[in-house]
């Protein structure tokens, strides 16, 4: 072990998952955050804002630079689970279009070894609009696979066609419930059932309240429903149950 | 000591004043002259603050007229005080003997509210004498022109020093002292303080520390005394409270003695008490008083105008918290109203200190205890009172990341010698502890982020270069620094506005654009819903929405607000007053000075159960409604029993006693659960020796630690003081929470991935004497060995009323929400007097 990965530490996971149907598709929410679509044996996971610490340290604001290495090991421990045939990055997978330049050697092999023997997909995101240098994977700006559409940015309508079996990422949701004078927020999944907004998986990535205004412009307002990540496990609530920050 | 020490000039002005110079301004004259610095201790209304300027006055007017077109010589003396207000009251009492004398001076302020071109003239063409805050002495020092603008320095005047030192702005002037001596070294610090504890602490604070083995001490004035206040307990005939903080019951004893003086101050310990009292004063206000409410979170032209009118005499009373408490001269107070505990002594002396600022006459006050345990606390202090025993904080170890932020500061100001200042800071009594390895640890962090992983060395803010100087690597740093000095870190504030109510049934969208009525806090503004009501500003509100920053509140049509505002007093109970409620419980003797009540039921607590001894730990446990319950009564404040209960509900979860809750206030502490704890005690199988074993400050703490939001909280505000995180900027916010980093996430991943971080390290010490009150709990379980007194009761004791009563007020932990909540608190009393 070297200086870079001494300090990382082996996640254990169990692959199993809460079951919903998106759009007709059988696809499971994992409490780790990433979409599991057995079908297709298809991970899926958004927002991973990879450098997102060295992107702040470039401006003077040095956060530990240690969320690289948090976020790929959360997602090496989750790909052992589940053993993908392809993996889908929902977008933003790295904080700034300089990140992917950026990345440690060490990480940029850890991440090399995570694609050997799988299709990998980047789909491009506000912060990485362009395909991530010296690094395997197909990029695109949106791919549908059958019943599924897979994008960064969820179509701001509700109800269309085109919104049917959107999955997509760039909100960061969280919900934050409020029981006996205490409450409680984690990032979530929001689903009304025809689409899936899938909470960010980055170490340093925060989360945006489903209450707010951003969500109506994509759900019925209280007619979806979140799960909350919890530690092995998920909590669902129905939107009207949830309070704001 | 006469003549030669003041100058005609000044003879002749007291003397036009019908006043003669006192003993310790002429001595203080003296002991500058002399080149020593000096801590003057005196009551208000002893003149101290003229005294402390006296000195610089005489020098100035012996150097004689400025030739015209002669340029300054640069500051000649600093006044630092804690409030800018102060600052600015000062200047303008300063002013009229300035000029009644004709003196050749000239005397400016310098506040966060000074605008920039009269900032940069005073760089440029220095005043005499400048007034400022600690955080301005810190942005000036950060400047390159800050060698020659102090290079004359004389005299450094720090005001309210004992309010100044007990907090991390007393360690950033504690190190910006430290530059000033460096940059002239002839300095001469005055210290004006009120009577402390230690005097010893703030004399060593005063003066340069050459030696790290020995203590070094500035001279001292002490003016003794003046009168005796006159404090009394309120002998309501009402019923003393069980429990609870709002003292609504004495209302009708306040507004009478309101009615019986000219001007009172009622002072509290928080704003939702405020809120309380003034809403309660003037239901029943016939006569229609003038009475006014003053506190930190309203609107500052609110404020201003209560200020100026308390000033101008338009006003009967006014109810405060602490943002009244210091220093500025609010006219004529014949009384003093001390509503709810005192929790200090020293803290009670001050506020008292209020009233009637002339020191041959007595102050005069009322206490006014909201409950019975206060009773108790308000009796210890009228003791201590008497005696004028202090209770001060001792003085603190200086902050590691106020030290992080010093250094960015000097760094800007001109290249750093690492090992000439770490010399220059170790010569303040503040940081006299720091070692050389945690200093290069500090250094590391503000250059790199001070990370194990050493991948930041291209971003670094400060770099070494060839001739081991550290400098900042662009100006931008400088920048940053500025917007980020000082140590001050606000709890995350909301705007309150007014607007229609949504409860009408309208379906049109919440208003915009009503009137702004102040600031509150984040955190209690998220426990509420829509359509819950609360006081604030003296008007019952109903909750509507959050928008971006603003809460929305609309006025409700009742006069009970849902919502319990008490959110504990930010203040915890001294150790000393502790000690002295401890005693008085112990010794029935002492009983004779309480009211009836208190003292029965004190007489039915030794006939039911048993006094808790004065050094030792009683433990009750009783069964009620289907639970057991273990009250213990420690009387270490409510923060160390806030992280007691959690330590020991984790400890009886592992030895199996399925603890389901606990709750905490100022004196005592209740866990509950379903298993029956008398038998586990009684039985041994759980001994209250090991429960109470010191190694519980280890494992478990470290373990909640992990999630405990307090130990977050702390985090923030250490992290924005080191400038890790900028701080937020009123304004300048970016919209969208998601845009900001969250400090809890970097605590979690530095918690995670480097826990002996030197941030980190920051923030346990800032934990441990703060928040989490560690090293309270750690006397008290040291005090308390083989001293636990166990006792097992048929029900609920009298002594344990108050504290069962706070169940379903304070914040529960664990399990909540059990039946105990809908009891009525008088069933509870019957039970305990059956």
């Amino acid at each position: 072990m070297n200086a870079l990965t001494s300090h990382l530490r082996k996640y254990s996971v169990a692959p199993v998952c809460h079951d919903i149907q998106i759009n007709g598709q059988l696809v499971g929410l994992h409490d780790s955050g990433v979409l599991w679509w057995p079908d297709e044996s298809t991970l899926i996971v958004a927002d991973l804002h990879l450098e997102k610490g060295s992107s702040f340290a470039r401006r003077g604001v040095l956060l530990p630079p240690y969320d690289t290495g948090a976020t790929l090991e959360k997602l090496a421990g989750v790909m052992d689970a589940f053993d993908p045939a392809r993996v889908i990055c929902l977008g933003d997978s790295f904080h700034d279009t300089g990140g992917s330049d950026r990345l440690p050697a060490t990480y940029r092999a850890m991440l090399t070894t995570l694609q050997l023997g799988r299709e990998w997909i980047w789909v491009t995101g506000n912060h990485d609009p362009i395909a991530p240098v010296r690094l395997c994977g197909e990029t695109v700006d949106e791919i549908t696979l059958g019943p599924l559409s897979f994008r960064h940015e969820p179509i701001e309508k509700i109800g269309f066609e085109e919104t049917a079996g959107e999955i997509c990422g760039h909100l960061h949701p969280a919900a934050r419930i409020r029981r006996f004078g205490r409450s409680i927020r984690r990032a979530c999944f929001a689903t009304d059932g025809t689409r899936l907004v899938l909470p960010a998986f980055g170490a340093l990535t925060g989360g945006l309240n489903v209450t707010d205004e951003a969500y109506s412009l994509i759900f019925r307002r209280r007619k979806f429903s979140v799960f909350m990540l919890g530690n092995d496990r998920l909590f669902p609530f129905t939107a009207s149950r949830l309070v704001g920050d | 000591m006469d003549a030669p020490l003041l100058p005609n000039r000044f003879q002749s002005w007291f003397a036009s004043r019908g006043w003669a110079p006192r003993p310790h301004q002429l001595q203080l004259i003296d002991h500058l002259a002399q080149g020593h610095s000096t801590l003057l201790i005196a009551p208000t209304g002893a003149g101290k603050t003229l005294a402390g300027f006296l000195p610089s006055l005489v020098e100035l007017e012996a150097r004689g007229k400025r030739k015209p077109g002669q340029a300054g010589g640069g500051i000649h003396t600093l006044y630092i005080s804690p409030l800018k207000a102060l600052a600015v009251d000062i200047a303008r009492n300063l002013e009229a003997p300035v000029s009644e004398m004709d003196l050749n001076v000239r005397l400016e302020t310098r506040t966060g509210d000074t605008p920039s071109h009269k900032r940069q003239r005073q760089k440029l063409n220095p005043p005499d004498i400048l007034l400022t805050t600690p955080e301005q002495i810190a942005l000036l020092l950060s400047d390159p022109a800050s060698a020659r603008l102090f290079s004359s320095l004389k005299t450094v005047i720090l005001d309210e020093l004992h309010a100044l030192v007990t907090s991390k702005r007393g360690d950033l002037l504690a190190l910006g002292l430290a530059r000033l001596r460096r940059l002239a070294p002839d300095l001469r610090t005055i210290g004006l303080s009120a009577t402390v504890a230690e005097p010893e602490d703030l004399r060593a604070y005063l003066v340069d520390q050459p030696n790290p083995e020995g203590r070094a001490f500035s001279h001292a004035v002490e003016v003794s005394g003046g009168a005796q206040p006159d404090i009394a307990i309120l002998d309501s005939e009402e019923r003393l409270p069980w429990s609870g903080h709002s003292s609504r019951y004495a209302v009708g004893d306040m507004y009478s003695l309101i009615k019986a003086h000219n001007v009172s101050l009622l002072f509290v310990n928080t704003r939702s008490q405020a809120e309380m009292v003034f809403q309660e004063l003037w239901r029943i206000n016939d006569e229609t008083l003038p009475i006014a409410l003053h506190h930190g979170s309203l609107d500052v032209g609110q404020r201003r105008k209560v200020e100026a009118a308390m000033v101008s005499g338009a006003l009967r009373a006014v109810v405060a918290t602490s943002s009244l408490d210091m220093g500025i001269d609010w006219g004529d107070i014949d009384l003093v109203i001390n509503i709810g505990a005192p929790k200090g002594a020293s803290r009670l002396a001050q506020r008292i200190g209020r009233a009637n600022h002339r020191m041959d006459e007595p102050s005069k006050a009322v206490l006014i205890p909201a409950n019975r345990f206060e009773v108790l606390e308000c009796q210890a202090a009228l003791v201590a009172s008497k005696r004028g025993d202090q209770d001060t904080p001792p003085l603190r170890q200086g902050a590691l990341d106020v030290l992080a932020q010093h250094l960015l500061g000097l760094a800007c100001a001109e290249p750093l010698d690492a090992l000439a200042t770490f010399e220059e800071v170790r010569s303040s009594e503040t940081y006299r502890h720091l070692d050389w390895e945690t200093f290069e640890r500090v250094l590391d962090f503000v250059a790199t982020g001070g990370y194990a992983l050493k991948s930041y060395d291209q971003y670094a803010k400060l770099r070494k270069g060839e001739d081991g100087l550290w400098r900042i690597s662009n100006p931008k740093v400088a920048q940053q620094y500025r917007l980020n000095v000082g140590t001050i870190v606000e709890a995350p504030m909301l705007k309150v506005r007014l607007v229609r109510s949504k409860a009408d049934g309208r379906r049109t969208p919440v208003g915009r654009g009503g009137r702004l009525l102040g600031e509150i806090e984040e955190y209690f503004i998220e426990q509420l819903a829509p359509g819950d009501t609360f006081l604030f500003g003296g008007e019952v509100l109903r909750f509507e929405a959050i928008r971006e920053s603003e809460a929305y509140v609309s006025r409700a049509k009742t006069d009970n607000p849902m919502i319990p505002s008490y959110m504990g007093g930010k203040f915890p109970l001294s150790t000393y007053l502790a000690e002295g409620v401890r005693s008085m419980l112990a010794t029935p003797s002492s009983w004779k000075h309480l009211p009836d009540q208190v003292s029965d039921w004190l007489r039915i607590q030794q006939d039911k159960s048993l006094l808790p001894s004065k050094d030792g730990l009683l433990v009750e446990t009783f069964p009620r409604s289907n639970k057991h319950y273990m009250v213990c009564y420690p009387f270490e404040g409510r923060l160390a029993h806030q992280t007691l209960g959690m330590l020991l509900t984790k400890r009886l979860e592992r030895l199996g006693a399925r603890p389901m809750g606990f709750v905490a206030n100022d004196y005592a502490l209740s866990v509950w659960g379903l298993g029956d704890l008398s038998l586990q005690f009684s039985s041994g199988r759980i001994s209250l020796d090991e429960l109470f074993e010191q190694d519980i400050l280890g494992d478990d703490l470290d373990a909640w630690l992990a999630e405990s939001s307090l130990m977050k909280r702390t985090f923030r505000n250490c992290a924005v003081i080191a400038g890790l995180i900028e701080r937020r900027h009123p304004g300048l916010e970016k919209t969208g929470r998601q845009v900001t980093v969250s400090s809890d996430l970097i605590y979690d991943v530095l918690r995670a991935h480097e826990p002996d971080h030197i941030l980190l390290k920051a923030t346990w010490n800032d934990a441990a004497e703060g928040l989490l009150d560690i090293s309270r709990i750690g006397e008290l379980l040291a005090r308390i060995r083989g001293r636990i007194t166990h006792t097992e009761l048929p029900h609920v004791s009298p002594l344990a009323v108050p504290i069962l009563l706070e169940i379903g007020k304070e914040a529960i932990y664990g399990e909540a929400m059990d039946s105990l909540l809908e009891e009525a608190a008088e069933e509870l009393v019957l039970e305990a007097l059956k």
